[in-house]
C-alpha cells in the first residue's frame, strides 16, 4: 500500500477524484467500526494506511474523524498509533470532534501496558485544543508519577506541549516545579534530559514577566547542578550530551582550575563521530578560555584534527556544516592553520558551496611559506570547467596578493590570466589589477603594459570595464591611447546601460583631461554633456559637479580629481570585526553557516556591505533648488581663463534639470510639464539663460546625420539645462520667432507611438534631444531640443502628434530664424524615418 | 529542536510528512522543493544544504536520491540537524533492509512509527535502532532485494559518487528470515575513500584516504566484541617513534562510536565494544600518510595541425595482479569548441566503452574490469571548430577517475582479529570482514 502517486496530489478537498475517495473510505470504515469478525484488524489496518496515506500527500481526511475514532476502540496496537496519528494531525480543526478522542485516549493513559500508556499521554497531549486542557491535567501528573520511565519522558514533553497551549494551566498546576524535582532526582537519563529542555523552555518564557522564573533559569547554571550534569554526561544520549554541553557553555567557573577540570572531563568527546557533540565540546572549550590567551590558542589546536576528521568522514551535506565553522575558526586565527592549508585545497567534484568556503579558508592561511603553492593551485582553478569557481578562484588570488607576501610571483600569475582569452577571466583579473594598483603603486609599469593591449570591446561586464576606465584615468600619461580610447567610450555613451562604468568614465575623462588636456578636450566636453543629460540621478549629478567645479576654479578642480594619492595600505572588510565576534559567540549555530549574526528570534541580520554604488534602483524625484541656477549664473567668467576648452562661444538655453524631467514625465504625466499651458509659452515667464556648455562643445564631434548631403548639421553632444522655478513649474525660454508647419507621420510611426518613449529615443540618433513629453493617447506632445553644430543657434521644437490621424502638427523656434526652415526639413527627414528604422 | 521532517522524492513528492510543532506553514514542502530545485538558474551550483527562506530554515541531506528535509525557525546547530536527518535515514534502512523510494513508499506507516519515537515536540529522543525495537509493531515489508545490484561489497558504490549507503547487507534488523530463524553474523566493512591530486609531471600534490569501520551486526544477545587493529598503528601526525622507517600506518586522526571502549587501545590497539543493532561507523579515521596510489595516469596531448589535436590516456593498474578494480571511468573536459572526437581502442579491449559528451565537452572512458598490473590506452581523437590559440592544456583537463578496488586497502590498516565473547563452545557465528577501497577525488593534472 503506498501513497498515490503524484497525479492524486490535491491540496484542496474538492478536487472531484479526491472527494470520492474520501467518501468511500467513509462507508467503509462505518462498516467495520461495529463490526467483530475475524480479520477485521487486518481490513481495517489497510483503510487507516489509505486514510494516513491521503493525509501525507495533502488530501484533506479530516471528514472521516468521527468513524476514525469509532474504529479506534481496538486493542491493536498498529491501528492505535495509527489512528493516534491521525488525531493529532486533525484535533487541532475539529475541536469538537476531538473532543470525542478524549474517552478512549484517558482510558489508555491507565493501561497496563506502559507502551500504551505512553503513546495514548502523547496523543493526549499533542491533541493542541485549548478547551480540552482540562483533560490533560490529570493524566500528566499520573504520567510524572509513572514507574515506567518511558512514560515518564512522554509526560515531560507533554508538559511543555501543554505550556505551549495554555501557559496558565501549566504554570496553575505547579508542573514546573514537579520537572525539577525529576531534573535532579530521576535515574533515566533522558528524563533528566526532556526536563532540562522543557525547564529551560518554560523559564525562558515566563522569564520577562516573573522574577522567580528568572531566578530558576539561573539556578539551572549553579555549580552543583552543572557538576551534577558533567558527572553523568556519558550516561546521556548523544543527543542530550548536545542539550548539556550547549547549557555547560553558559557556565562561568570561579577559577582556572574549574576550566581545566571541565575540560579534561569532556576531552573525549572530541573523539565521538557524531558531528553535533564534538561542535558543542568544541564550544565549551573555546569559551571556557576565552580570558586566557594561551590556552585558548591550545584549543585552537586540540580541536582542529577532529574537525578536520569530521569534514572528510561525513555526508557532503555534514562535511559542510563543520567546514562552516572551521571556515569560522580559520578566520579568527588563520595562523594555526598555517600548516594545513592542503586540507582546503578543493576536490573537483565538490560542490560549489563547499568550493567558496574553501577558497577563502585558502586565502586566510596564505603567508610567507605557503603564498607560492597556493597561488599555483589557485591558478589551476582559474581554468576549472566551473565558472563560477574559476571567478572566485582569481578573486583568491588577487586577495593574497593584496596581504603582501610575495606579490611579485603573484603580478606574473594575475597578467598571464590577463592573456587567457577568456572573458569572465578577464574581467576577473581586470578587477584584481586595479585593486592592486591602488595597493601597490610601484607595479603600475608591468601592469599597463599589459593591460593596455587589452581591447575594450572585450570587456563587457560593468564591474571589470569601470576597472579598465579607472585605469585609464589614472594611468593616461602612461598610456598613449588613454584620451582616444576614452573618446571612443564616450561616443557610446547611450549604449553604456551600467551607470557605474558611466560614473567611470566621466572620472576618467577628468583625469586625463588634467593630464593630456589638449588631446581630451574633445572627449571631455562629449562627456560633460552627456553626463549632464543622463537619466541617472547619479551620473547627472557628478557630471554637474565636474561642470561647476571646472566652472569655478580650475585649480581646485585638478586637486579635487587628481590628488596625490596614497596607496591603500588595507581595504576595508565587508563585515566589521564586531559582527564576526558576535558570530564567534554564536559557535555551533545557523549564524555561522549564514556568516550573519542572529538577531531576534527569527531573524538573520542582512549581509553587510551590500551598498554598492550604481544600483540601478529608480532615484526619487526631487526637485532642484532655485539657488542653483544663482549659482550658475554667478560664475559665468570663470571659464574664461581655461584656454583648453573654452572660447566664449554662447549657447542659450534654459535651465532645466533633466533627470527631474524625466522622472516627472515618466511616473506623474499630470504635473505641470505635460500641460500645455503651463508649460509656458508666455512670454513673461522670466528667462534663464547661461552660457552652460560652453565648455568643450565648440569641439563635440559633429554626428553623422540622417539625408545625405545634410544642410544643416546638430551638435550631437549638446545637453539641455533647465531649471524649476521655486514653485515647481517649468520655465521655458521662448523665442518670439518661430515657424509652424503641419506634417504627417507614417502608420509605423504612429503604430509605434504606443510607447511615446520611442520617439525621443528615435530622434536622440538625430541628434535632436527631448526635453519634456505628456498627453494622453491619442494626443500627444513632445518638447524638443537641438543645436547647430559648431554654432551656436539652438532650435526648441514643440511637436504635437494625434496618433490615430498620424498627423503631427510642430512649431519651431530658433534664435537664428533663418535656420527655420532647413531644420524643419532636417526635423520632417528625422521624423520620417521613425517606425521605419 | 525541529518543527518538521519530511521526505521527498525526486519529483517532489511527500513520502513522509511529519509535523512536530505547528510553528512552519503547511506548504513548506513545496517552498523548499521549489527553492532547491531552482536554486541558481543556470543549474550550475547546487543548493547547500541549509538555507533560510522567509525566517524558515531549511535543512536537508541527500540519501539514494531521497531528500530528507528539516524544518526549523530557531537558531539550531546546523551539525546536529544534519546529523539527525542521517541518522534518520539509517534508522529507516535498518527497519526496512533496503532504503529507496520503493521501499519507503510501502513501509510508510512503520516509518510513521519510527519518527514517533526519534522525535517529539521538535527533540530528539533517540536514534538507537536497538532501543527504537520496542516500539515498532509493524512488520516491514521489504522489497524485492533480488532487483537490486548483486551482493558483492562493491554494490555499494555504485549508488552514488561520496555518498556511503553503507554495507550490502539489506536485511531488516526486524524482519526474520525464511524459516523464521535468524542467521548469527556479524559484518565489518573496512571502506576507504582515496583522494589524490598529481601534478602535470605525475607527481603527487596531494593525498589523502578517509576511511570508516563500519559494522552491522546480526547477533542475538549482544555478546561483547573484540576488534584488533595494527599493532604498530599510530595516531597523531609526528607520532614517529614507534614507527619510525617501519612501515607503519600513521593516521592523523580518528573518532570512535560511543559504544566503543578504548581501555586497551593505546595498549594492543584493540577496540572493545558491545554492538547495537543496526549499522554504525565503529570508527572513522584520515591518513594524509603517503601511500602507493592503486592508479597512475599518464595524458599526452599533441597538436595536429591547427584544427586538430590527439590526447592519449594510459591508465596503469599499480596494485597486485590478485586484485581487480571495477566500474573505472576516466574522465576528461575538452576544448569547448570541440565538435568531433574519434576514439581508437586497444585492440582486443573488453569491456571498455568510450563517449563524447557533447553538452559539457567531455570526454568519457569506462572500464568495466582491470586486473592489477595491467595497462590501458585511449587515443582520441580530436577535431575543433576554430583555431588553437595558445595552450591546449589551459582549455583541456583535469582528467579525473572513479573507481572500486575490492578487497584492497591502500591505508594497509587491517583487522588483525574479529574475536567475538564466546556464549557456549558451539557458538560461531559468520564473521565478515570485508575491505573496499573507492576513489573520491583522483585528478591527474595535465
Amino acid at each position: 500500500m503506498a501513497p498515490p502517486a503524484q497525479t492524486n496530489r490535491s491540496p484542496s478537498p474538492s478536487q472531484p477524484s479526491g472527494k470520492s475517495e474520501v467518501t468511500d473510505l467513509k462507508s467503509q470504515l462505518r462498516q467495520l467500526a461495529g463490526s467483530r469478525l475475524p480479520g477485521v484488524d487486518d481490513s481495517k489496518r489497510e483503510l487507516f494506511k489509505k486514510v494516513i496515506s491521503y493525509m501525507t500527500i495533502g488530501i484533506d481526511v479530516s471528514s472521516v474523524f468521527g468513524e476514525m475514532v469509532m474504529c479506534s476502540a481496538t486493542s491493536d496496537i498498529v491501528l492505535k498509533k495509527m489512528c493516534y496519528l491521525y488525531v493529532g494531525n486533525y484535533a487541532k480543526v475539529n475541536p469538537d470532534l476531538a473532543l470525542l478522542t478524549i474517552n478512549f485516549l484517558q482510558r489508555d493513559c491507565k493501561d497496563e501496558d506502559p507502551m500504551i500508556r505512553g503513546l495514548a499521554l502523547r496523543s493526549l497531549s499533542s491533541l493542541n485544543v485549548a478547551n480540552l486542557v482540562e483533560y490533560l491535567v490529570g493524566p500528566l501528573n499520573a504520567g510524572l508519577k509513572d514507574n515506567n520511565s518511558y512514560v515518564r519522558i512522554v509526560a515531560v514533553i507533554g508538559v511543555l506541549k501543554l505550556y505551549h497551549i495554555s501557559v496558565t494551566t501549566c504554570i496553575d498546576a505547579d508542573f514546573p516545579a514537579v520537572l525539577k524535582h525529576l531534573l535532579l532526582n530521576d535515574q533515566d537519563t533522558q528524563v533528566v534530559a526532556n526536563c532540562l529542555l522543557a525547564l529551560q523552555e518554560i523559564w525562558n518564557g515566563e522569564a520577562s514577566t516573573s522574577g522567580d522564573a528568572m531566578k530558576e533559569r539561573e539556578a539551572l547554571l549553579s555549580k552543583p547542578f552543572i557538576y551534577y550534569l558533567l558527572n553523568r554526561i556519558k550516561e546521556f544520549s548523544e543527543w542530550a550530551q548536545c542539550l548539556v554541553l550547549d547549557l555547560v557553555v553558559k557556565y562561568v567557573p570561579a577559577d582556572s582550575n574549574e576550566i581545566f577540570d571541565i575540560m579534561n572531563l569532556l576531552e573525549d568527546r572530541l573523539q565521538h563521530a557524531n558531528g553535533a557533540v564534538v561542535l558543542a565540546t568544541a564550544k565549551v572549550f573555546l569559551h571556557l578560555t576565552l580570558s586566557m590567551t594561551d590556552v585558548h590558542q591550545q584549543v585552537y589546536e586540540r580541536i582542529k584534527a577532529p574537525l578536520l576528521t569530521l569534514v572528510s568522514s561525513g555526508s557532503p551535506e555534514q562535511s559542510y556544516a563543520v567546514l562552516s565553522h572551521l571556515h569560522l575558526l580559520v578566520m579568527h586565527a588563520p595562523y594555526v592553520f598555517s600548516a594545513d592549508y592542503k586540507h582546503f585545497y578543493c576536490q573537483y567534484n565538490e560542490p560549489s558551496y563547499v568550493k567558496k568556503l574553501k577558497l577563502e579558508m585558502l586565502t586566510a592561511v596564505a603567508n610567507e611559506s605557503s603564498t607560492y603553492e597556493i597561488v599555483t593551485e589557485l591558478c589551476e582553478y582559474a581554468a576549472n570547467v566551473d565558472i563560477p569557481i574559476a571567478r572566485e578562484s582569481i578573486r583568491a588570488v588577487g586577495k593574497i596578493a593584496l596581504q603582501q607576501y610575495d606579490v611579485n610571483a603573484i603580478v606574473d600569475r594575475l597578467l598571464q590570466f590577463l592573456e587567457m582569452e577568456k572573458d569572465y577571466v578577464t574581467a576577473e583579473a581586470l578587477v584584481l589589477v586595479k585593486d592592486l594598483l591602488r595597493k601597490y603603486p610601484q607595479w603600475s609599469h608591468d601592469c599597463i603594459a599589459v593591460v593596455g593591449n587589452i581591447s575594450s570591446q572585450n570587456v563587457q561586464e560593468p564591474k571589470a570595464k569601470a576597472a579598465l576606465i579607472w585605469m585609464l584615468g589614472e594611468y593616461s600619461q602612461d598610456m598613449s591611447d588613454a584620451p582616444y580610447i576614452l573618446e571612443s567610450l564616450t561616443e557610446n555613451w547611450d549604449e553604456e546601460h551600467s551607470a557605474e562604468v558611466r560614473l567611470h568614465l566621466l572620472t576618467a575623462v577628468m583625469k586625463c583631461f588634467f593630464k593630456r588636456p589638449p588631446e581630451t578636450q574633445k572627449a571631455l566636453g562629449a562627456a560633460l554633456a552627456a553626463g549632464l543629460a543622463d537619466f541617472h540621478q547619479d551620473v547627472h549629478d557628478r557630471a554637474l559637479f565636474y561642470y561647476r567645479l571646472l566652472q569655478h576654479n580650475v585649480t581646485v578642480a585638478e586637486r579635487v580629481v587628481n590628488p596625490p594619492k596614497q596607496a591603500v595600505s588595507v581595504f576595508a572588510d565587508t563585515q566589521s570585526s564586531e559582527v564576526k565576534d558576535r558570530i564567534f559567540d554564536e559557535f555551533n549555530s545557523l549564524s555561522v553557516v549564514y556568516q550573519k549574526e542572529h538577531r531576534g528570534p527569527f531573524e538573520f541580520s542582512d549581509e553587510l556591505g551590500s551598498l554598492a554604488i550604481g544600483t540601478e534602483s529608480d532615484v526619487p524625484a526631487h526637485v532642484v533648488e532655485a539657488n542653483d541656477k544663482d549659482l550658475l549664473l554667478g560664475t559665468p567668467d570663470k571659464e574664461e581663463s581655461r584656454g583648453a576648452g573654452t572660447n566664449g562661444s554662447a549657447y542659450t538655453a534654459p535651465l532645466y534639470d533633466t533627470s527631474l524631467l524625466s522622472t516627472a514625465t515618466q511616473v506623474q504625466p499630470e504635473l505641470p510639464i505635460s500641460n500645455p499651458a503651463a508649460a509656458g509659452l508666455s512670454p513673461q515667464s522670466s528667462l534663464a539663460i547661461d552660457d552652460l556648455l560652453g565648455l568643450g562643445l565648440p569641439a563635440a564631434p559633429a554626428p553623422t546625420l540622417a539625408p545625405s548631403p545634410p544642410p544643416l548639421k546638430l551638435n550631437a553632444g549638446a545637453a539641455c539645462l533647465f531649471t524649476a522655478s521655486p514653485t515647481g513649474h517649468i520655465l521655458i525660454f521662448v523665442m518670439d520667432r518661430s515657424l509652424s508647419q503641419e506634417l504627417s507621420v507614417s502608420p509605423q510611426g504612429a503604430a509605434a507611438l504606443t510607447t511615446p518613449q520611442t520617439l525621443p529615443r528615435h530622434l536622440q540618433g538625430h541628434s535632436i534631444h527631448c526635453i519634456a513629453s505628456g498627453g494622453q493617447a491619442p494626443n500627444l506632445k513632445f518638447f524638443f531640443f537641438a543645436q547647430k553644430a559648431e554654432e551656436s543657434s539652438i532650435f526648441l521644437i514643440e511637436c504635437k502628434i494625434n496618433t490615430s490621424s498620424a498627423k503631427t502638427q510642430i512649431t519651431i523656434k530658433a534664435d537664428d530664424q533663418s535656420m527655420s526652415q532647413a531644420f524643419s526639413t532636417l526635423f520632417q527627414s528625422a521624423l520620417s524615418r521613425f517606425g521605419t528604422s | 529542536m525541529i518543527s518538521q521532517f519530511f521526505v521527498l522524492s525526486q519529483r517532489g513528492d511527500n513520502i513522509v510528512f511529519r509535523d512536530y510543532r505547528g510553528e512552519v506553514q503547511k506548504g513548506s514542502a513545496e517552498i523548499f522543493f521549489r527553492k532547491v530545485k531552482f536554486w541558481k538558474e543556470d543549474g550550475e551550483e547546487e543548493a547547500p544544504p541549509v538555507f533560510n527562506v522567509d525566517g524558515v530554515n531549511y535543512f536537508h541531506v541527500k540519501v539514494v536520491g531521497l531528500l530528507f528535509v528539516a524544518t526549523t525557525r530557531a537558531n539550531v546547530s546546523p551539525s546536529l540537524v544534519l546529523e539527525l536527518l542521517q541518522r534518520i535515514a539509517r534508522v529507516i534502512k535498518d527497519y526496512l533492509g533496503v532504503l529507496n523510494e520503493d521501499s519507503l513508499r510501502k513501509n510508510f506507516v512503520l516509518v510513521y512509527e519510527l519518527l514517533d519515537e526519534v522525535i517529539d515536540f521538535g527533540y530528539v529522543q533517540t536514534t538507537s535502532t536497538e532501543l527504537l525495537k520496542s516500539y515498532v509493531f509493524n512488520e516491514p515489508l521489504v522489497v524485492d532485494a533480488a532487483r537490486l545490484q548483486p551482493m558483492s561489497p562493491a554494490a555499494i558504490f555504485m549508488q552514488g559518487t561520496k555518498r556511503m549507503p553503507g554495507t550490502a547487507v539489506t536485511k531488516s534488523v526486524v524482519a526474520n528470515e525464511p524459516g523464521g530463524r535468524k542467521r548469527e553474523e556479524i559484518f565489518v566493512d573496512i571502506i576507504e575513500k582515496i583522494s589524490v591530486t598529481f601534478s602535470s609531471s605525475g607527481y603527487i600534490l596531494t593525498s589523502e584516504i578517509d576511511g570508516t569501520i563500519q559494522m552491522k551486526s546480526y547477533l542475538s544477545g549482544n555478546p561483547e566484541i573484540k576488534l584488533a587493529l595494527n599493532e604498530d598503528l599510530s595516531i597523531g601526525r609526528g607520532d614517529y617513534r614507534s614507527s619510525f622507517g617501519s612501515g607503519a600506518v600513521i593516521l592523523d586522526d580518528c573518532n570512535f562510536h560511543e559504544s566503543v571502549r578504548l581501555d586497551n587501545f593505546d595498549l594492543d590497539r584493540t577496540l572493545t565494544l558491545v554492538p547495537p543493532d543496526g549499522e554504525f561507523p565503529v570508527m572513522n579515521y584520515r591518513m594524509t600518510q603517503e601511500f602507493k596510489p592503486p592508479f597512475r595516469i599518464n595524458t599526452l596531448i599533441e597538436e595536429a595541425g591547427a584544427l586538430k589535436a590527439e590526447v592519449i590516456l594510459k591508465v596503469s593498474a599499480e596494485f597486485p595482479s590478485s586484485v581487480t578494480a571495477n566500474t573505472i571511468i576516466v574522465q576528461m573536459p575538452l576544448p569547448k569548441y570541440t565538435t568531433r572526437v574519434n576514439f581508437e581502442l586497444e585492440p582486443g579491449a573488453l569491456g571498455q566503452t568510450t563517449d563524447f559528451k557533447e553538452a559539457n565537452r567531455r570526454l568519457e572512458w569506462a572500464l568495466k574490469k582491470t586486473v592489477g598490473g595491467s595497462e590501458h590506452t585511449l587515443r582520441a581523437k580530436l577535431t575543433f571548430s576554430q583555431e588553437l590559440h595558445g595552450n591546449i592544456t589551459k582549455e583541456a583537463g583535469p582528467v579525473s577517475m572513479t573507481f572500486t578496488i575490492p578487497m584492497y586497502n591502500a591505508s594497509r590498516l587491517q583487522v588483525k582479529y574479529l574475536q567475538i565473547a564466546k556464549k557456549s563452545s558451539t557458538y560461531n557465528p559468520y564473521r565478515w570482514v570485508r575491505y573496499v577501497t573507492q576513489a573520491n577525488s583522483y585528478v591527474a593534472r595535465i
